[in-house]
């Protein structure tokens, strides 16, 4: 058995990271466009909705996503800040810019479907506005890290930010049965089974599997990005630091 | 203490701290955090509210009605938004969402004319519930008689909470 912190090692990460990455991408491909396949031309319409239904393949496992996004760099976060662990406020960071795609995409097609059905684009009530918490949050956090040289201290700073923010998942969750809201109530985790009709949950299984697997692809792929700038980074300043000697001498 | 300890506790602290005040902010907020008063809060209240509000509830069954089209063309409605006990009578000039339809949740914004006879809509917004299907198979419901009226969640699956 392998323990935790070998996989925390830069080497043994890039060892499993880079075979992983284009099985990963393979699996988003293939689970996209059979994805896409189901949910534009081999699913049914819904009996109000008509075709509109379809915006929901793309839209509530994005929104599944934006929430899933933030609880890995909350919980990198915290692993981060505590125990120091190598690669957590890496993974932490990088996931930030593809959970705030995400949330984007959320509210993108939420408005689109919005218009149509309620007759809104948007509305203030307690889901969409915390969603859109979510995504300046996501921005926040961003902007952290790029405010600091110092990439130590940007780290910290950025992991409480993502810690306190945790507080917003759970009110997303349950917004729509804490408050009266204009946003429906749950339809797939919710107590009784789905309430959706078993022809309409292959096509949104898809693509969540296609964005979860685009997920891990994208985030070790930055992640060895993020790792071997950092690399360069400490050869530069260690060359510049021999450099310098030899001047002096 | 270890400072891994340490800085286990600041992290707790800092979460459990921003928990405890977002919880009092949303419990101080949660009339304005509502979207929409069911027509029983607003029967509870002494007198009909002065200010716009949004009503939420039911489309009353059978009470749709169009009325002759004055001026511009528009179309004007009247109907009932209901939460099963309370009935409050809306008029509204203007199209209406594609979803709307009687028996199904509506959230109609507008002020109460001053007599409290009815409130004058300005904006209409269908809510749609959680149920998904296609028309075959809603259609089998309702032949087959197991058709529940759902739409009811719209406002009585979060109606005496608030």
């Amino acid at each position: 058995m392998p323990s935790l912190y070998e996989f925390a090692n830069p080497v043994l990460f890039e060892r499993w990271a880079r075979p992983a990455i284009p099985w990963l991408a393979g699996a988003t491909a293939l689970m996209i466009f059979a994805g896409l396949y189901y949910a534009l031309f081999n699913s049914p319409a819904d009996y109000q909705q008509g075709d509109s239904v379809r915006i929901m393949y793309v839209h509530v496992p994005a929104a599944w996503m934006a929430l899933f996004c933030y609880s890995v760099i909350a919980i990198s976060s915290a692993v981060g800040f505590i125990w120091k662990h190598p690669l957590a406020d890496v993974a932490a960071k990088e996931a930030a810019p593809i959970g705030a795609g995400f949330t984007f995409l959320a509210l993108f097609t939420g408005s689109l479907w919005g218009k149509p059905m309620w007759g809104a684009w948007w509305a203030w009530d307690a889901r969409l506005t915390s969603v859109l918490i979510l995504f300046f949050l996501y921005l926040g956090y961003m902007a952290i890290w790029r405010a600091f040289d110092d990439k130590a201290r940007a780290a910290r700073l950025a992991a409480i930010l993502a810690i306190v923010g945790f507080v917003n998942i759970p009110i997303i969750k349950f917004s729509v049965d804490w408050w009266n809201s204009l946003h429906q109530p749950a339809s797939v985790f919710r107590a009784g089974g789905p309430s959706i009709h078993p022809s309409m949950l292959p096509p949104l299984f898809l693509m969540a599997g296609a964005y979860m697997s685009f997920f891990g692809a994208a985030l070790l792929q930055s992640m060895r990005n993020e790792l071997s700038a950092r690399r360069q980074a400490r050869l530069e300043r260690t060359d510049v630091k021999a450099a310098s000697t030899l001047v002096e001498q | 203490m270890k400072k891994k300890t340490r800085r286990l506790y600041l992290a707790a602290g800092a979460f459990v701290f921003a928990a405890g005040a977002v919880a009092l902010t949303l419990n101080a907020l949660k009339g304005s955090i509502t979207f929409f008063y069911l027509p029983s809060d607003i029967a509870a209240l002494a007198a009909k509210p002065t200010a716009a509000i949004r009503l939420g509830g039911l489309v009353e069954a059978g009470s749709l009605q169009y009325g002759e089209t004055e001026e511009s063309g528009k179309p004007h409605v009247a109907f009932t938004v209901t939460d099963g006990e309370t009935r409050i009578n809306v008029a509204y000039v203007g199209l209406l969402p594609d979803l709307f339809r009687e028996g199904q949740g509506v959230i109609v914004q507008g002020r109460f004319t001053p007599d409290g006879d009815h409130l004058d809509a300005e904006t209409v917004l269908a809510k749609h519930d959680e149920n998904y299907m296609p028309k075959e198979v809603a259609d089998a419901l309702k032949e087959s008689g197991r058709w529940q009226e759902t739409g009811g969640k719209a406002g009585t699956g979060s109606g005496g909470r608030n």
